[in-house]
């Protein structure tokens, strides 16, 4: 499986040797401690289920449409079978939904949802020879949709080495947001031409609260686009012919967030989209979507995007928003190795880990680059073969275009001097009108300009082994070390409960889809869990 | 009063101003021909292109510097002045605590049928809008975010049991102007409800509003497109902590 194309982020712009000569001993003590705090999360996760993973499973056995007013078949039919069985869920919904296929109720499943819809089909918990009937045609049919992603994965590796891939690291992440798939879909295409690596459609507001995934080509939305089954397929058509033009691989991303997190999962490996934001924490920390429900829905659509060969990018920059960079910089570490031991205990490989940070430090605070330089290396040197995502400045964007140009141009030298893996292009007129044409077009010229004269310059810098940076990147990791200690010892929940990331309290009771959520029972049977859980090549090494 | 200016570049009276501006043209002396004319109908005269840049095949990129030949009379400027101090998170959590001497409880929905909870989201929660951190943010305020498609029986009976000093209700998306009558219904039953003086302060925003509709909608105060969390937590903050204001 690991061609060189698989593992695009083989060459590294840091050198391998440690710069900051972090103690082994130190980092593997991190890691040990965000196992510990990460371990009863992961237990949490494998004997719950939710409502959105039950209704992934049934989207990758293929079934997919919405009725006329909207309403995805797979909301439908999971919600015919919970009405007749109201427990139904802490079984699996797979189980009756497959007896009803196997008694005749229905040819397909869209049949059988449009029939459940209209209330002439009843559900019921088979038992005996029936049930094992019913979980083995659910196996197959689901094995097959997972058969279909790995197709998808093969298709990119296959398009990789015919187009290839970005020129250099860090790769370039441009944006696109006009809400209207069909206007993206030029403006991406344009940004692909003008340099563009990663195409990100930004989705619109609110639909990480949305307990449905909208259906169809959408042309409205709120500071961005639907993320639908069809807009991901309108899109990664279009930068594949662009991609075909360029004699270069543009890569898609999108959002597997919020309450819809399984199911987009499973919706962009069906689409072969590349990249998805998809971060243990975000939905608690900034939708208030309950705790339990994201870390179960965060660790099916891990093991969906582990099989899909799709990078994940985690949210770490968000914390820096609303909390101090400085002060919360450890806050930032100890959440990269939390997501990290997350996506790897679901099958997630390193340079599938994009893992977040962010250049937010109040440009006024004297030495604050040398503080975003001792960060950003950091990350760099705790996770050496991630590509890591590096977010440009938003917070201290004021609306001085002129000074903004210069913050990012500091920006894009930070990534180049700590080799970042992925580039998210910073606007001069960040937090004042969505990008221009222009000024999409400067902000290109302020990166080129800069990987150009000091892309490698990476090779001929090497802090003072005790000077301030790396003095302040162990001092960092020596914090978030004693964070760490307190979660492993308190529990993440609690301490998610506490404001201890992003400054928000959030309560493992609390949040939205609580009701979504419930404790899987002996008889719990979900095929598709059972089938990530085996991994591509047969069963798992026991963890 | 100085009586009319005009820009001032480097010399009181030379008017000198800098524009940049995108023209979907291909680049050539025509195309930056036509920049200069477009700055000469801006009022800028002389004007001088000092940079072309080809975007693309079909558009063209200039920086333009002139002479503007408009004055302004900053005495004649009519602007609509914020009757309410603007405070930073910090300030308005220090006299929340100075005043109320408790924590400030806000309870927010999208009523009717309208499920776009963008607008209300941006006020309340913590990610925010335009860079300003959401109420939510706010240590000394206490956020109920009901969501969307909240009725307005429901919308009354949460502001009755959290004890909420203020109601923030979000319309977005309207037809045949049901953002006005879900508001009268919401402000009617809130007076029914509520003694007068009891009754929380009702504030509703949305893109459809006309803010100098909010005595005739029998609401305290309406926010229109653009508005911030800080510049409603600010409002609160003000006529909360001093009914009279």
């Amino acid at each position: 499986m690991s061609t060189p194309m698989s593992t695009p982020m083989s060459t590294p712009m840091s050198t391998p040797m440690s710069k900051l000569q972090l103690d082994p001993a130190t980092v593997a003590q991190a890691r040990d401690l965000a196992a510990r705090a990460g371990r009863p999360i992961v237990d949490l996760a494998r004997s719950h289920t939710t409502v959105s993973v039950e209704r992934a499973a049934l989207r990758l056995a293929g079934l997919s449409g919405a009725d006329p007013d909207g309403t995805p078949w797979v909301n439908r039919l999971a919600d015919a079978v919970r009405a007749d069985l109201p427990e139904a869920l802490a079984g699996g919904l797979a189980v009756p939904v497959w007896d009803a296929l196997v008694r005749g109720e229905a040819e397909d499943l869209t049949t059988l949802a449009q029939k459940a819809a209209a209330g002439s089909v009843r559900f019921r918990h088979p038992t005996g020879g029936d049930r094992a009937r019913a979980i083995t045609a659910a196996r197959d049919q689901i094995e097959r949709g997972l058969h279909a992603i790995e197709r998808q994965r093969t298709e990119r590796e296959r398009l990789l080495q015919v187009h290839g891939g970005p020129p250099r690291t860090p790769w370039i992440y441009l944006i696109v947001a006009t809400g209207d798939i069909y206007e993206d879909i030029p403006q991406a295409q344009q940004a692909a031409r003008e340099g563009a690596d990663v195409i990100a459609v930004i989705r619109s507001t609110g639909q990480s609260l949305l307990d449905f995934v909208p259906e169809g080509a959408t042309r409205e939305g709120f500071a961005g686009t639907y993320a639908t089954a069809e807009n991901f397929r309108l899109m990664r058509a279009a930068l594949d012919e662009t991609s075909a033009e360029l004699g270069r691989y543009v890569r898609l991303t999108n959002y597997a967030s919020g309450l819809c997190m399984p199911e987009i999962a499973v919706l962009a490996g069906q689409q072969r989209l590349d990249m998805m934001l998809n971060d243990s924490m975000y939905g608690i920390l900034f939708r208030d979507i309950n705790p339990v429900r994201t870390f179960v829905d965060q660790r099916f659509s891990r093991q969906v995007h582990a099989r899909a060969g799709i990078i994940i990018n985690t949210g770490e920059d968000n914390y820096l928003t609303t909390a101090d960079a400085v002060d919360a910089a450890h806050t930032v570490t100890t959440s990269q190795l939390l997501n990290e031991y997350f996506a790897k205990e679901a099958g997630l490989e390193d340079w599938q880990l994009g893992l977040g940070h962010a250049f937010e430090i109040d440009p006024d605070l004297p030495d604050s680059f040398r503080l975003e330089l001792a960060h950003a290396l950091l990350a760099r040197e705790l996770f050496p073969d991630a590509p890591l995502k590096w977010m440009p400045p938003t917070r201290h964007m004021t609306g001085d275009v002129f000074r903004g140009h210069l913050l990012d141009g500091f920006f894009n030298l930070a990534g180049a001097l700590t080799g970042q893996g992925i580039l998210l292009v910073g606007m001069m007129t960040e937090a004042v009108v969505t990008p221009w044409l222009s000024d999409r077009d400067l902000a290109l010229q302020n990166v080129r300009y800069v990987l150009d004269a000091a892309g490698a310059l990476g090779e001929d810098f090497h802090p003072a082994p005790e000077g301030f940076i790396a003095e302040r990147a162990r001092t960092v990791l020596a914090e978030s070390i004693d964070l760490l200690h307190r979660i492993a010892g308190d529990g993440l929940l609690d301490a998610i409960a506490d404001g201890t990331f992003g400054l928000m309290r959030r309560p493992a009771d609390g949040g939205r889809g609580l009701d979504g959520v419930t404790p899987r029972g002996d008889d719990y049977v979900n095929p598709a869990i059972d089938a990530l859980e085996r991994g591509p090549d047969g069963p798992m090494e026991a963890s | 009063m100085t009586g009319p200016i005009r820009p001032y570049g480097d010399t009181t009276g030379d008017g000198m101003v800098q524009v940049s501006f995108t023209l979907p043209i291909r680049h050539s002396a025509r195309a930056e021909g036509a920049a200069t004319r477009l700055a000469g109908s801006m009022g800028i005269d002389p004007a001088l292109v000092v940079h072309a840049r080809p975007l693309g095949p079909g558009h063209t990129f200039f920086v333009v510097y002139g002479r503007c030949n408009h004055l302004v009379d900053p005495a004649d400027v009519e602007v609509v002045e914020r009757d309410f101090p603007l405070l930073t998170p910090k300030e308005a959590n220090s006299a929340i605590k100075a005043t109320l001497q408790r924590r400030l409880v806000v309870v927010g929905a999208c009523i009717g049928t309208d499920a776009h909870t963008v607008g209300i989201d941006a006020i309340l929660n913590i990610k925010g809008f335009a860079g300003e951190k959401g109420l939510e943010y706010y240590r000394e305020i206490d956020v109920h975010n009901l969501g969307a498609q909240v009725s307005v029986p429901a919308l009354v009976d949460a502001a009755v049991t959290h004890h909420a000093d203020a109601v923030l209700v979000s319309q977005v998306v309207t037809q045949r102007d049901a953002h006005l009558l879900n508001t009268r219904e919401m402000s009617a039953a809130f007076r029914e409800a509520f003694a007068v003086d009891q009754r929380p302060l009702l504030v509703v925003g949305g893109p459809r509003f006309d803010p100098t509709m909010a005595g005739a909608l029998g609401v305290d105060r309406i926010f229109g497109r653009g508005t911030t969390p800080g510049e409603v937590a600010s409002f609160l903050v003000h006529r909360v902590g001093d009914p009279a204001a």
